[in-house]
């Protein structure tokens, strides 16, 4: 324990400043399906024209861990450069016939199922390494699942800082309030990665969360 | 060790050949915190994992630390790529009432420091069992499988 404390504080310390002129680390994370790629996608067009990752449907579409290196953005007159990651959704349960019911063959259905384990475990194992996190959550679910406590509880316990992000607000069920009242600790923004919305609020957040960093 | 209580649950329409109703068993472990606070955080996490896999609901009381929660993720993970028809676990941790004033707040981490969080419950199941874990500030619902 005390042990993990020192090794934070001189990792973010020496990582503060060996970072000052570099890129920051940002990593996007949260249950599957809840639009992380969407939104660095949404990002990335932005400012480099470009994509991060495939987007599906289908859960755990996102298996392995994705970067997009360079990204400079802009606001106020300001630029900040980030390294995108772009992160497997964590879950504690993968069952491939969970697949089969979007129409994906036995076969396939079982390596997405291999694959999006060994994303979740990847997923983890790269958390520790992340300047700042935006924790992206699908405003039409329950916030109250206990992956997404998990996932803060563990980034609070890094001392890395947390953009929460309550995405699909284009929904007519989504419910950003009962996001805020799940973490009222945090600045929740609502958006919409697929069309756009409220993402000037979004970089505004960002950039505040990076001062933090 | 822990603690194992049973209980019955009904399933539903289902009867036997005779017209009579079957009657699923749902166990139900209970952990005492004692149980685990000696443990190593591997060594808690493979006994949980344990009760598990032996398709049993866990009730611990008290709760893991976030970064041992997110290695029992990692260890699930890796129990559903080798353990057949293992597809992972429900999980939920129920706290008392959080809107305490300052001095409940205080009191509460003195005691956490003490002796821990005895007063969280963590519930954990087999995902074949516990099809989704609804959880609201002020209550859980375990919904089974009806299989």
């Amino acid at each position: 324990m005390v042990v993990r404390i020192v090794r934070n504080f001189f990792k973010r310390v020496l990582g503060k400043l060996i970072k000052s002129k570099g890129e920051l680390k940002l990593g996007f994370y949260g249950p599957p399906n809840a639009g992380k790629t969407s939104l660095g996608n949404r990002i990335c067009k932005d400012w480099v024209g470009e994509n991060i990752g495939k987007v599906s449907k289908i859960p755990h579409e996102t298996r392995e861990i994705q970067f997009k290196e360079k990204v400079d953005i802009e606001y106020k007159g300001k630029t900040m450069t980030f390294k995108m990651v772009d992160t497997p959704g964590i879950a504690t349960r993968v069952d491939y016939e969970e697949f089969t019911k979007y129409g994906v063959k036995k076969d396939k259905a079982k390596q997405r199922a291999k694959e999006a384990t060994q994303g979740v475990v990847d997923a983890i194992k790269w958390l520790e390494d992340m300047d700042a996190v935006v924790v992206v959550l699908d405003s039409t679910k329950n916030p109250y699942s206990q992956v997404n406590i998990t996932i803060i509880g563990n980034l609070v316990a890094r001392n890395i800082p947390v953009l929460v992000v309550g995405n699909k607000v284009d929904l007519k069920s989504a419910d950003l309030k009962k996001i805020e009242s799940a973490f009222p600790e945090y600045d929740v923004i609502g958006i919409s990665a697929k069309y756009g919305k409220n993402i000037e609020e979004f970089y505004e957040s960002l950039f505040e969360l990076s001062k933090k960093a | 060790m822990a603690k194992k209580k049973k209980s019955g649950k009904k399933s539903g329409n289902n009867k036997n050949k005779k017209g009579k109703k079957k009657f699923k068993k749902l166990s139900l472990s209970f952990v005492p915190y004692s149980d685990i606070a000696k443990l190593k955080s591997s060594e808690r996490i493979k006994k949980l994992l344990d009760i598990v896999l032996d398709n049993r609901i866990v009730i611990l009381q008290g709760r893991l630390e976030p970064t041992e929660e997110t290695s029992m993720i990692q260890s699930t993970m890796a129990l559903v790529d080798r353990v057949d028809k293992f597809t992972g676990i429900e999980l939920a941790v129920i706290q008392p009432n959080e809107q305490e004033n300052m001095v409940e707040k205080f009191k509460s981490h003195v005691a956490k420091f003490l002796v821990g969080e005895r007063d969280v419950l963590t519930i954990m199941g087999p995902a074949s069992i516990v099809k989704e874990v609804k959880r609201d500030p002020s209550k859980i619902d375990l919904m089974l499988n009806d299989e």
